[in-house]
């Protein structure tokens, strides 16, 4: 479903991606994990077309350099900051994102329903909390039924409370059989919602091992996920 | 995952959703309000000064009023469209929208034309809206005669503020921050509304520039151009500009408006089209 190849990247003189590979079956799940300004975020960014990179990357077959637009159609997602046009109010900023991937009949509540922003519709989006705009930046990426979720930091902006309450609505979505791809350095986020673990250090992936503080052990699924070595 | 995603959209659909999105928000903001009361207000100050310069009283016809407002809107709508092209790009880079935008089914050559449509269609109305109540506040209160000129100096308007706009936008997509676009922008209307005529002047006095190299130059800077084909337009003689309009009236009098066209068309297409393909060349955040 997705395919990475030899992808590097540089910021000016800066090599984030050091000719980073990686393969993502259909309906798997796959944490990319690793400390701050490891390369995560800009390789979620490159699978996005956001940035340019050397190397190829190609989602559902489609190259996202070339193709991009195509490519995108089959992803949704939700970026580490949340920002909507402060004036827009939040049944806007669906029904705008809708038009973009061809809805422009959108049933705004039913978007809004999963994601427990329906009573929101008509909040202007400077007035949502952190958490709010996490969930609509969710909702929007599942317009359009798009079968790969990327998400980066997924629950940087959340409280315990919400970060469990996002947590176990991805986990339900993962359940439907979409593809997700997700930057994150918490542990417990990969436990839950992973099946396969990937470190990027230094713009590379690293097979092992783990950080301190973080054990591989077997999930219900009898996968191999990262665990904290404290639970 | 009962059903497969939507097909994308075609360029023309994109690119009109996010101008409608960029209208929306500029007519909803003070910039558009406070924009077009300035013209309605500097209108029909304009018109009244015009009036008591004649020495008559309340406010002048169309003519004079429309002779009045050429330098008013040389200077005012410039500096509109100039800022208003800066802050899109640079700002949705800024707080990280730019890129949440771009990872959506979308080319970012569609991303900067919707931008280039939507404030377009924005100046389009603050222009007309301005020009247009300050019309109906001159014919109620004097001679209505010679309205066309009026109407003519607001679609050259729109057509300066078009070339001004993609200025903005080069400005936008080349930086990081709505500070530094915004300070580019104000730079960018200082040089062509003051510093160009200042350095003729310099110039002129230094070198002894021939009178076709001062037109030359002129014709290059479009604010100059507007001025010149808006008062040939309303039928005001050009010697009111000095030397270079006596020569432009005596050697150019029918190539003067396809010249002055030609020139703002370049403006109105070069930087926008420079913009849309920096923009498709560089990294969103």
């Amino acid at each position: 479903m997705i395919s990475v190849r030899n992808v590097s990247m540089s910021f000016g003189s800066l090599k984030v991606l050091r000719g980073v590979s990686l393969e993502v079956a259909a309906g798997e799940s796959v944490a990319i994990c690793g400390t701050n300004g490891a390369g995560k975020s800009t390789l979620i960014q490159c699978l996005t077309g956001v940035h340019a990179y050397e190397g190829s990357i190609a989602i559902g077959g489609f190259d996202v350099r070339r193709d991009g637009k195509r490519a995108r159609r089959l992803i949704g997602y939700v970026p580490q900051e949340l920002a909507f046009r402060d004036d827009m109010r939040v049944d806007e900023v669906v029904r705008f994102y809708a038009a973009l991937r061809g809805d422009r009949a959108v049933d705004v509540a039913a978007v809004l329903g999963p994601v427990a922003l329906r009573d929101h519709a008509q909040a202007r989006a400077r007035v949502l909390s952190g958490g709010m705009k996490q969930r609509l930046a969710l909702a929007i990426a599942l317009l359009g039924n798009a079968p790969i979720l990327v998400l980066d930091e997924l629950s940087a902006s959340l409280d315990i409370e919400g970060r469990e309450a996002f947590l176990h609505l991805l986990v339900g979505l993962r359940g439907e059989g979409r593809t997700v791809v997700f930057a994150s350095h918490r542990p417990e986020e990969i436990a839950i919602l992973a099946e396969r673990a990937l470190w990027i250090v230094d713009g590379k992936f690293q097979s092992a091992p783990a950080p301190r503080g973080v054990v591989t052990a077997t999930n219900k699924e009898n996968r191999d996920v990262l665990i904290p070595a404290t639970a | 995952m009962s059903s497969s995603p939507l097909r994308p959209e075609s360029a023309l659909a994109n690119t009109w959703t996010i101008a409608r999105r960029e209208l929306r928000d500029a007519l909803r903001s003070r910039w558009f309000a406070l924009n077009t009361a300035a013209f309605v207000l500097l209108g029909v100050g304009v018109s009244f000064l015009s009036a008591s310069a004649g020495g008559g009283g309340g406010l002048s016809g169309f003519g004079r009023t429309t002779a009045g407002l050429v330098n008013l809107v040389t200077l005012v709508v410039p500096l509109m469209a100039l800022t208003a092209g800066a802050g899109s790009v640079a700002g949705e880079r800024e707080r990280g929208m730019l890129a949440f935008l771009l990872s959506q089914p979308v080319s970012r050559v569609e991303v900067i034309a919707g931008k280039w449509l939507g404030l377009a269609l924005a100046l389009a109305a603050s222009i007309f809206l301005g020009f247009g109540l300050c019309a109906a506040i001159v014919a109620t209160r004097a001679n209505a005669d010679g309205a066309g000129a009026l109407v003519a100096l607001a679609m050259l308007s729109l057509f300066l503020a078009l070339g001004m706009l993609g200025i903005g936008l080069l400005i936008s997509v080349l930086s990081r921050r709505t500070s530094v676009a915004t300070g580019l922008a104000v730079f960018c209307w200082l040089l062509l509304a003051f510093a160009t005529d200042l350095g003729l002047m310099a110039g002129t006095l230094t070198w002894k520039l021939s009178i076709q190299t001062i037109l030359a130059a002129c014709l290059a800077n479009p604010l100059q151009v507007f001025k010149i084909w808006s008062l040939d337009a309303a039928g005001i003689p050009l010697d009111v500009l000095g030397p270079v309009g006596q020569y432009t009236m005596d050697r150019l009098p029918n190539a003067l408006p396809w010249i002055a066209a030609a020139s703002l068309t370049l403006w109105a297409i070069v930087p926008g089209a420079s913009a849309a393909l920096l923009f498709a060349r560089k990294p969103a955040a």
